[in-house]
């Protein structure tokens, strides 16, 4: 075993204009391990590896990579010391083909590309090599999330590396795709490469790695073996304080059907078919949760529900009363409250202040206004009120919402539509962007929702948000429903399968 | 009547089609470059404006044709330069500074040929049309498409080594791959500001060989406002061809085919429309053609957005 480390970041220092990202941060990577960076939303992991790789320049502090100080004042840097970064966002240019994307950048930039098939040979060989099922003809904007991500793993294989950090790899993918992702990171290191592996979930962590290293507030606050953790201790180290893993749960039966959809089916912007024909009922008291990869058609189900989206055939009633195509005010005005997955697009208005945002659906009703005239004292107090229900993060409430960071935004949004007092609540993607003591907040009021008997549809891409507080959950691919499942995490596989869309597959025993 | 269906009235048309295209070929073949690289220049009216007097004040200076085209490129990427340096670097909105640029060519022109070439009126020598061997010889299509200048002859060149470049060549994938996804390219290792620089300066270069011809191969003279639209065109064209540099080769064709009809039907004493109706023509089929095509996909999608590095 040598002394020296792979890697070591010394005690790097990193901030953009007010915010500082990376406070001396200080890190050690051995050559041939998984080494987990784990750690919340903004708690500084991603930028840390950006610097790793060449695309941020730090402020202060060194990088020793195999023995080296490296100072990386661009990609190309990194590329060359055989450093790979599969980026949360895809570098991967969506019209051109895999075996393009894969030379973008390559060779000197006057070449004439002639030898095309040498590489789509070699990409086929790697692909075979680590059974990724890549094409090298394929166009990449018709593949799927999951074969995209090969694509990009690849791509860094293609460029050969010795060190290759994925950040937040299994966010987009199923857990099928996800124990593959795993286990390919396994025969990676075999293969002799040294994995970094960022991720905010703790079981997945827990499972692949050798080591973590827990960072908050832009610093590693701790690093572990991962034989001597545990989850609990992680969380801990994580957020800063003791974390309730389960939320518990009042078991009351649901009372009346609130919303009802039947048969609903609708295009996406792009025209093509996204739901084909939904049916589903949440009733007052319960939470539905739906599963499902992202782009099966939640985005434009839940778009459909609150009128944002033209309804092709179907009907959608809420207490009663058909509100099918309606506009979204009119929708809103029927005690339907929506919690948006782009919260940027459809859920704020970036410059305007937390109060402006606070009233966008109710700017002209009493007591907000009257007369045509907006009350800033009435308006002031409520978001106030609200500010300090929701310990929602901010200067006060004059403040552009764009200040806050993204889960403070979150949960003045989840405060607004609670304010509304409605009778259903469509929410999508509850947690996006939030941290785990946030998360715990609003899915504990969410809970409280339930239990005053309120109707919530709960669409998520993350499992343990579905787990944690629905009461049943129903399996969303390719615009259908496929299956219904209790919250149980023991049929975790079934619902695997079902993402997946296997529909015929035998339940497992239990 | 008889005479507009004749051989020779449509080899004349498809001659002066050609010809009347040229300019826009080649200003529409450097937007091209320009727009897949995510930079929509709208002062491409200006450009070739400036293109156009460089070119004529040179020549007329010289008497030396390929040096008048020459200073017609490199007055058009000077003003790329401007154009580039305010949208690229200092990320100022491109629709504005691009009408900013048109102001100021339309404006800089005028003031400097009315200072030095005005009172002269003296028109230049140019480029006189080069009869390619037996191939000109051939009834209809020798006067069709063999009797032109060396400048209408080399768009043909000019739109073949444009698709060869743009889909054949490192630079030309990385180029079209700025204006979809720069941050790939820019974790790829190559430099989003370089390569929008650079789709800039063929554009704008270009523009500039284009309005060039307009005084060295097509009239002998400078006039304000020379360029009468053809930079608005262009635009259009680019939106027509789908962003290829063979289809706004042939798009602009048809553009031609437009303004060389309208010139024809003039000359047309059988023809009672006023002929202010025929010379809207290729304006007219400007906003039809963008109306009809309205909405429909394949722009690159960074189009008129500037690039932030995180």
């Amino acid at each position: 075993m040598s002394t020296k480390p792979f890697l070591r970041i010394d005690n790097i220092r990193k901030r953009f204009g007010p915010i500082i990202a990376s406070d001396g941060v200080s890190l050690e990577i051995e050559e041939g391990e998984i080494h987990s960076l784990l750690g919340e939303n903004g708690a500084g992991k991603s930028v840390l590896m950006s610097m790793i790789c060449g695309m941020v320049r730090p402020d202060e502090g060194d990088i020793v990579y195999k023995g080296q100080s490296v100072r990386f004042t661009s990609p190309r840097d990194a590329i060359r010391e055989r450093i790979g970064m599969v980026h949360q966002h895809f570098m991967l240019v969506p019209n051109l083909t895999v075996a393009e994307n894969y030379i973008l950048g390559q060779g000197s930039a006057l070449s004439v590309i002639s030898n095309m098939t040498t590489v789509h040979r070699k990409i086929r060989a790697l692909s075979e090599r680590y059974a990724l099922d890549v094409r090298p003809e394929a166009i990449v904007e018709d593949l799927s999330v999951g074969e995209q991500q090969r694509v990009e793993i690849l791509k860094v294989l293609f460029h050969g590396i010795d060190l290759l950090i994925l950040d937040e790899p299994t966010a987009v993918l199923t857990p099928q795709e996800t124990d593959r992702l795993l286990s390919l990171m396994g025969d990676l290191v075999k293969d002799g490469k040294t994995v970094v592996f960022i991720s905010h979930k703790l079981d997945e962590v827990m499972r692949v790695s050798n080591r973590i290293s827990v960072m908050r507030d832009g610093r590693v606050v701790n690093t572990v073996k991962v034989g001597e953790t545990n989850a609990r201790e992680l969380a801990r180290m994580m957020v800063g304080r003791d974390v309730r893993m389960e939320l518990p749960r009042s078991p009351k039966p649901p009372g009346r059907i609130v919303l009802s959809v039947e048969n609903l089916t609708c295009r996406a912007e792009t025209g093509l078919p996204a739901v084909r024909g939904v049916s589903l009922d949440v009733r007052a008291g319960e939470i539905v949760g739906i599963a499902g990869v992202s782009g099966n058609g939640q985005t434009e189900l839940s778009l459909a529900l609150s009128g944002l989206l033209p309804v092709d055939s179907g009907r959608v009633i809420l207490n009663g009363n058909d509100i099918t195509g309606h506009d979204p005010a009119k929708i809103n005005a029927r005690r339907f409250s929506h919690i948006p997955e782009d919260r940027h697009k459809h859920g704020i208005v970036l410059p305007l202040s937390l109060s402006e945002n606070t009233i966008l659906q109710r700017y002209n009703q009493k007591p907000f206004a009257t007369g045509g005239m907006l009350n800033r004292r009435v308006i002031g107090e409520h978001t106030r009120d609200l500010i300090k229900r929701f310990r929602v993060r901010s200067r006060d409430e004059n403040q552009p919402i764009a200040a806050l960071s993204g889960g403070n935004q979150q949960k003045l949004v989840v405060a607004r539509e609670l304010a509304r007092d409605p009778d259903f609540i469509l929410v999508n993607q509850l947690a996006r962007g939030i941290d785990i003591g946030a998360m715990e907040f609003v899915m504990e009021e969410m809970l409280r929702q339930r239990d005053s008997g309120r109707a919530i549809l709960l669409i998520s891409t993350e499992l343990e948000e579905l787990f944690a507080i629905c009461d049943r959950i129903l399996v969303m691919f390719h615009g259908e429903i496929l299956g219904e499942l209790p919250p149980d995490r023991a049929r975790l596989d079934e619902l695997g399968l079902l993402m997946a869309g296997n529909k015929d597959q035998p339940a497992l025993a239990g | 009547m008889d005479d507009m269906i004749s051989l020779t009235f449509l080899a004349a048309l498809a001659s002066a089609a050609w010809r009347l295209a040229t300019p826009l070929i080649f200003a529409s073949i450097g937007e091209v470059f320009s727009e897949r690289a995510g930079v929509l220049n709208i002062g491409l009216e200006g450009t070739m404006l400036v293109g156009a007097f460089c070119g004529f004040a040179a020549a007329a200076a010289t008497g030396n044709i390929p040096l008048g085209l020459l200073a017609g490129v490199a007055g058009g990427m000077l003003f790329g330069l401007v154009f580039a340096f305010f949208t690229i670097t200092i990320k100022a909105d491109q629709i504005v500074v691009g009408a900013a640029l048109n102001l100021l060519g339309m404006g800089l022109t005028a003031f400097l040929f009315r200072t030095y070439y005005v009172s002269t009126g003296k028109g230049i020598e140019i480029a006189q049309p080069v009869h390619i061997p037996w191939l000109s010889d051939l009834p209809f299509l020798g006067e069709a498409f063999f009797r032109q200048n060396l400048i209408v002859y080399s768009t043909v060149l000019v739109a073949i080594l444009a698709a060869l470049v743009l889909y054949r060549t490192s630079f030309g994938l990385t180029l079209r791959a700025v204006g979809e996804h720069p941050k790939a390219v820019d974790v790829a290792g190559r430099s989003v500001v370089g390569y929008r620089y650079a789709a800039v300066l063929v554009g704008t270069g270009l523009a500039g060989l284009g309005g060039a011809f307009l005084t060295l191969g097509h009239s002998n003279q400078f006039v304000e406002g020379i360029t009468s639209g053809r930079g608005f065109i262009a635009l259009a064209v680019v939106v027509f061809a789908r962003w290829s540099p063979i289809g706004a080769f042939f798009v602009s064709l048809l553009f031609g085919l437009f303004y060389a009809l309208q010139l024809m039907l003039q000359a047309q004493a059988s023809i009672v429309v006023p002929y202010q109706v025929l010379q809207a023509l290729p304006y007219i089929m400007t906003i039809v053609t963008l109306v009809a095509l309205r909405g429909k996909g394949a722009a690159p999608s960074k189009l008129g957005q500037p690039y932030e590095m995180r």
